[in-house]
């Protein structure tokens, strides 16, 4: 008997994002229970009780929580349309960027929290990345994964959706298409891949959502 | 025996330690290739442009760097004496609490290590409810990993070595035992077994390193 799968989420968590389309890639029938972050469920409290956060992935009445775990979670227990390669050694290098996307998020979100002359200083580090990226852990291939994506293009997957709006709200560009071509044309690529184009947010809900942030974060002061 | 495995790593580093672990258990032959930080060798350069950082493991002339992701390398390539559990449920739960270990407990201790006078003393008391919130994933057992060491065991083992040298350096509780008897115990036990005990550093010589450390950050301070 199939154990149920239900997923709680909120939009427009790129980290919710990240497990509804491996849901979506591995063809896993879910429930789909979007969180209120401003007033928590008992539920998600109940499921997360270290982090409090989502997103949550129950199986069979277990809960797992961190994105990164979740989706090693899902990849060994539905193995269909693999995230992972089955060689040892490419897949820990899978894992080694898959931790390196995830752990420079804080770097890219800087440019959204900054102003003026820190603005310019977190862009110029995010810059930096960005290159390590293109040049590194992308290269020649059509996706981080390879020829098909796998873990890193999803937890890469928030430069695709958010990015642009992130870029355009907090005023600077970063993924410029002249300076990163590779990454560029990945973002596009990513895009149109059957089980993420889907699954994208939309663009002018999330302008409306991001302007409000950025405005609660930098307050009355002019960039 | 195993051909070409090597790992570039430094005497003082808990992270370089974890591979010792895990290459000890799994009995793998490897060089040791000690890096004379904070110089950098062309080699560790060469190996992990990205990071430009030990632990790197190198195996069949291929390097690997982030010591959680060496381990499961480790752990994929040779299946004897595993260090995960097999059930995808509990696998889960070992890479969380070791991801929560990494990203929780390691700064709150350098804080309360790096800092004086009331930010110490708030460092200090988080890292005691983060380590009391890692005690909750020992579940009454033995160690981490059951009646035997695991993947979670070596992970956050080193923590009780190092936060006991840091109380004594830095003048401040870290493992309270009252607290966290259970995790307390645990620490003991672990770091007492004759093969964790004989990768450790010598800890004259790293009670002097941290010493020498701690000197450094409060300078910077002022």
């Amino acid at each position: 008997m199939e154990e149920e799968v239900k997923l709680l989420g909120a939009w427009p968590s790129p980290y919710s994002y990240r497990v509804l389309w491996a849901l979506s890639l591995k063809d896993i029938k879910y429930e789909y229970v979007e969180e209120d972050l401003s007033n928590k469920s008992d539920l998600l409290l109940q499921y997360n009780p270290v982090y409090k956060k989502i997103p949550v992935l129950v199986h069979g009445g277990k809960p797992i929580s961190e994105s990164l775990v979740i989706l090693e979670y899902m990849e060994e227990t539905w193995p269909q349309n693999p995230l992972l390669p089955q060689d040892p050694y490419d897949k820990a290098m899978a894992r080694f960027w898959a931790k390196f996307g995830e752990d420079k998020g804080p770097i890219f979100m800087a440019i959204f929290v900054t102003v003026g002359e820190e603005q310019e200083k977190a862009a110029k580090e995010a810059k930096e990345q960005l290159t390590i990226l293109e040049e590194q852990a992308l290269g020649e291939k059509k996706f981080f994964g390879g020829d098909k994506i796998g873990l890193t293009d999803i937890v890469l997957g928030w430069m695709a959706g958010w990015l642009d709006v992130i870029e355009e709200v907090s005023g600077l560009k970063l993924l410029e298409a002249e300076t990163f071509p590779r990454l560029h044309a990945w973002v596009q690529r990513f895009k149109e891949v059957p089980g993420i184009k889907e699954q994208l947010p939309d663009r002018d809900e999330m302008l409306v959502y991001y302007k409000k942030k950025r405005e609660m974060f930098i307050g009355s002061v002019k960039p | 025996m195993e051909m070409g495995v090597q790992l570039l790593g430094y005497w003082a580093s808990p992270f370089a330690l974890r591979i010792k672990w895990a290459l000890k258990l799994k009995e793998i032959h490897y060089e040791n290739v000690e890096e004379h930080l904070p110089d950098k060798s062309p080699m560790l350069l060469q190996y992990n442009p990205v990071h430009k950082k030990i632990p790197v493991l190198v195996h069949k002339g291929k390097p690997l760097a982030e010591s959680l992701v060496i381990i499961e390398y480790i752990d994929e390539v040779w299946k004897h004496n595993p260090l995960l559990p097999q059930d995808p449920y509990q696998r889960a739960k070992v890479r969380f609490w070791a991801k929560f270990a990494d990203e929780k407990c390691v700064p709150t201790m350098f804080k309360a290590f790096s800092k004086v006078g009331a930010e110490q003393e708030q460092a200090a008391k988080e890292l005691r409810e983060n380590l009391k919130t890692l005690e909750s994933a020992l579940e009454g057992k033995h160690f981490f990993g059951g009646e035997t060491i695991g993947f979670l065991d070596i992970a956050v083992g080193w923590i009780g070595c190092w936060a006991r040298m840091n109380e004594e350096v830095a003048g401040v509780n870290m493992i309270d035992v009252e607290m966290m008897p259970l995790l307390s115990a645990w620490f003991q036990k672990f770091l007492e077994l004759p093969i964790i005990k004989e990768c450790l550093p010598p800890q004259d010589k790293l009670l002097v390193h941290t010493k020498e450390f701690h000197k450094m950050l409060m300078a910077a301070l002022t």
